[in-house]
């Protein structure tokens, strides 16, 4: 009974981790349509980041900049001349991420590096540790962050506006190239963060944005394209699942129930939790 | 008419004598004439096996660059041929078929995954060319091609299970990757526990990769074990032991005995993590042995003083002199006198002394049990007293009768 309780606190963590992969992936994938396959990879930097630091708290901005600059010249390099061209882009975006996967393991080496969890990190509040504590709060506070700069700032106002209808916010003086890019700074600086966290926990190597990749697309895909809350709850939703699956099979069913579980829900909600009615990049 | 016809056969005679001319000119160098003998090296130099595999490749490279020191095999010198097999079981075979087809190889050394090993079995039985693999593995096999240089299972996982029960240790939870090395030493640990009044609380098992495991890691606190043993691999042993501390577990009170976790491995995991567990192989970077100072000082003087030597990386090293001694004593660098020779074939390693047992073409080797220490290394706390004689089949072991089948 008592394990089966703990697994509520353990299905929120895990949700956690979700979101914070995730968080950056609204923005690129949601709000732009942009398949981007490289997210992982600047999930990647950002480990790599707090790496190369040794120091959480001064990692976790300085990761926001190297993978959101990252993400700037990924996006004015290529992404930009494929808009619209969605099979085109992940290709291009799939190519890259194995160039910054061959790149981390000529610059860092093969094997996994070793992040220092800083000795505040050491100790746990019942079933979850300081250190899951801490990514679970850093979650809510991308949240947060996330949603009051869409809503509450001039910036994000544009952002939004672009992602509703592109010609109408170009014809109203947007410069809609700009708003794009600071987009994919955005998203790609968020993978980032998440990153830096992802060191708490796991291992920091370059294969690290594989392992997380395909759960952060399932979160957004699941809540719905450019849906903030959307991406909570599924987030959420997922880690609870997760969570219970594996306690009452093992590890690999769990992961079939939970996109047995995701395809189920899309026949039903083909577009996620929420839908944005928008005349987006299509 | 005949003109045009002149002209084609007069390119045919060219593109032929060209083609015969090209196989002349590799002749020399094939392995029976010419001043070089070629080896063939295949391991993962990309993908996700990369992180292990290259330093095996690198310890093998030592060993063809000292033998040639010394004078060479019969007179040769060694030229390796280094493939990649990627990480990817097909691109093994492959490349398996292309060292010996293409390039004629007298030898091969590779593979580490038993996926991999079992992609080239067939090749190598097939053309009836010899391979050399020098990593741990679940036993249960003994191919008439393939010397295996790395431990079977009697040679550290029942070792390691001796140790657990010299400990007391009753009260065991299974935890492993999902796939073959895990699920087939699994099979053997609840064997064993059955015939020696242990207890198995719990398996579990977690898809290659996996880096969640705080579901996993409630299981095995709520199961309240004596010790855990761990067969998971590669990544995943990193978050498992990374999210096991945050939980508050500690070596003292549940150590977990891992059987996938070298030197090589510590570093990633992070020593703060897993300082304090067992672990069991048959060499350690710090075994004492003049023959393990000799290798130790010359791997860090070739490849960088950081640099540390793990079991693996030893049993590839040692596989390139086991092949050449053999090939000494035969005479010949041909398949079948190098297998007759191997037989019986001893060498002072840097593990201590090794046998090649001809009958399974595995190894004499001794088991040792190591802590992992807190300056990354691992020290020695128990060893089975001798090298212990290969049983890949589990034959001497009555309470392994049926696993084999099964």
């Amino acid at each position: 009974m008592e394990a089966l309780v703990n697994q509520l606190p353990i299905g929120l963590s895990i949700g956690a981790v979700l979101l914070l992969v995730a968080l950056g992936l609204t923005f690129t994938f949601g709000q732009m349509g942009v398949i981007n396959m490289a997210h992982g990879e600047f999930i990647m930097a950002g480990a790599y980041t707090a790496f190369l630091l040794q120091d959480l708290l001064l990692a976790l901005p300085a990761a926001f900049l190297v993978a959101g600059l990252m993400g700037l010249i990924l996006e004015r390099a290529a992404i930009r001349h494929f808009y619209g061209r969605p099979l085109d882009t992940l290709l291009l975006t799939w190519g890259v991420s194995l160039v910054l996967q061959q790149l981390a393991r000529d610059l860092f080496g093969a094997p996994n590096v070793q992040v220092a969890a800083p000795p505040w990190l050491t100790g746990a509040i019942g079933i979850l540790p300081y250190n899951r504590l801490f990514i679970l709060a850093l979650a809510v506070a991308g949240v947060v962050a996330v949603w009051a700069y869409l809503g509450h700032t001039r910036q994000g106002r544009r952002t939004q506006a672009v992602v509703q209808n592109r010609q109408l916010a170009a014809t109203s003086g947007i410069d809609t190239g700009r708003v794009d890019m600071l987009t994919f700074f955005i998203g790609s600086g968020l993978a980032g963060v998440a990153g830096v966290a992802l060191t708490l926990i796991g291992p920091v190597g370059p294969a690290l944005g594989t392992y997380y990749i395909v759960d952060a697309f399932l979160v957004v895909v699941a809540g719905g394209l450019g849906q903030l809350r959307g991406a909570v709850l599924a987030a959420a939703g997922l880690g609870l699942l997760n969570s219970y699956a594996e306690f009452w099979s093992d590890a690999s069913l769990a992961k079939v129930i939970v996109f047995a579980a995701v395809i189920a829900f899309l026949q039903v909600r083909p577009q996620g939790m929420f839908v944005l009615r928008s005349r987006a990049l299509t | 008419m005949r003109i045009p016809h002149a002209i084609l056969s007069g390119v045919l005679v060219i593109s032929v004598a060209a083609c015969s001319g090209t196989q002349s000119g590799t002749a020399p160098s094939e392995a029976a004439g010419g001043s070089e003998i070629k080896v063939g090296l295949l391991h993962s130099l990309s993908g996700t096996m990369a992180i292990s595999e290259v330093t095996v490749r690198d310890a093998e490279l030592l060993a063809i660059e000292e033998i040639n020191k010394a004078g060479g095999v019969l007179g040769k010198k060694l030229v390796p041929v280094v493939e990649d097999g990627a990480s990817d079981w097909p691109t093994f075979a492959e490349k398996a078929t292309k060292l010996i087809r293409q390039d004629k190889v007298a030898t091969v050394f590779g593979g580490w995954t038993s996926a991999s090993r079992k992609a080239m079995l067939p090749v190598f039985e097939r053309y009836k060319a010899l391979l050399w693999y020098p990593v741990q593995y679940e036993g249960l096999e003994s191919s008439p091609y393939i010397f295996y240089t790395g431990a079977t299972t009697n040679q550290q996982i029942i070792p390691g299970l001796d140790y657990l029960k010299e400990q007391g240790k009753k009260k065991i939870f299974l935890v492993g990757s999902d796939y073959v090395f895990p699920r087939t030493a699994n099979k053997i640990i609840k064997a064993y526990a059955a015939a020696n009044g242990m207890e198995i609380l719990g398996e579990e098992y977690t898809p290659l990769g996996h880096t969640e495991y705080s579901t996993l890691v409630n299981k095995v606190t709520q199961a309240k074990p004596e010790a855990v043993f761990n067969t998971l691999n590669g990544d995943s042993n990193v978050a498992f032991f990374k999210q096991l501390k945050s939980a508050g577990a500690t070596a003292e009170s549940m150590p977990v005995l891992s059987v996938s976790i070298a030197e090589e491995e510590v570093k990633g995991i992070g020593v703060d993590n897993i300082a304090g567990q067992p672990v069991a192989w048959n060499y350690y970077q710090t075994t004492d042995n003049p023959a393990n100072t000799a290798f130790v000082k010359a791997f860090k003087d070739t490849y960088g003083q950081d640099k540390v030597t793990s079991d693996p990386m030893e049993a590839g090293y040692n596989a390139v002199y086991l092949w050449a001694e053999a090939a000494k004593k035969a005479g010949t660098v041909e398949v079948e006198a190098v297998k007759k020779a191997a037989g019986g074939i001893a060498l002072e390693r840097p593990e201590g002394l090794v046998t090649i047992d001809g009958e399974t073409q595995h190894m004499y080797k001794t088991a040792r049990i190591g802590i992992v220490q807190p300056d990354g290394l691992i020290k020695q706390v128990w060893d089975s007293g001798k090298p212990i004689k290969p049983d890949p089949y589990l034959k001497g072991y009555p309470w392994a009768s049926g696993l084999a089948q099964g």
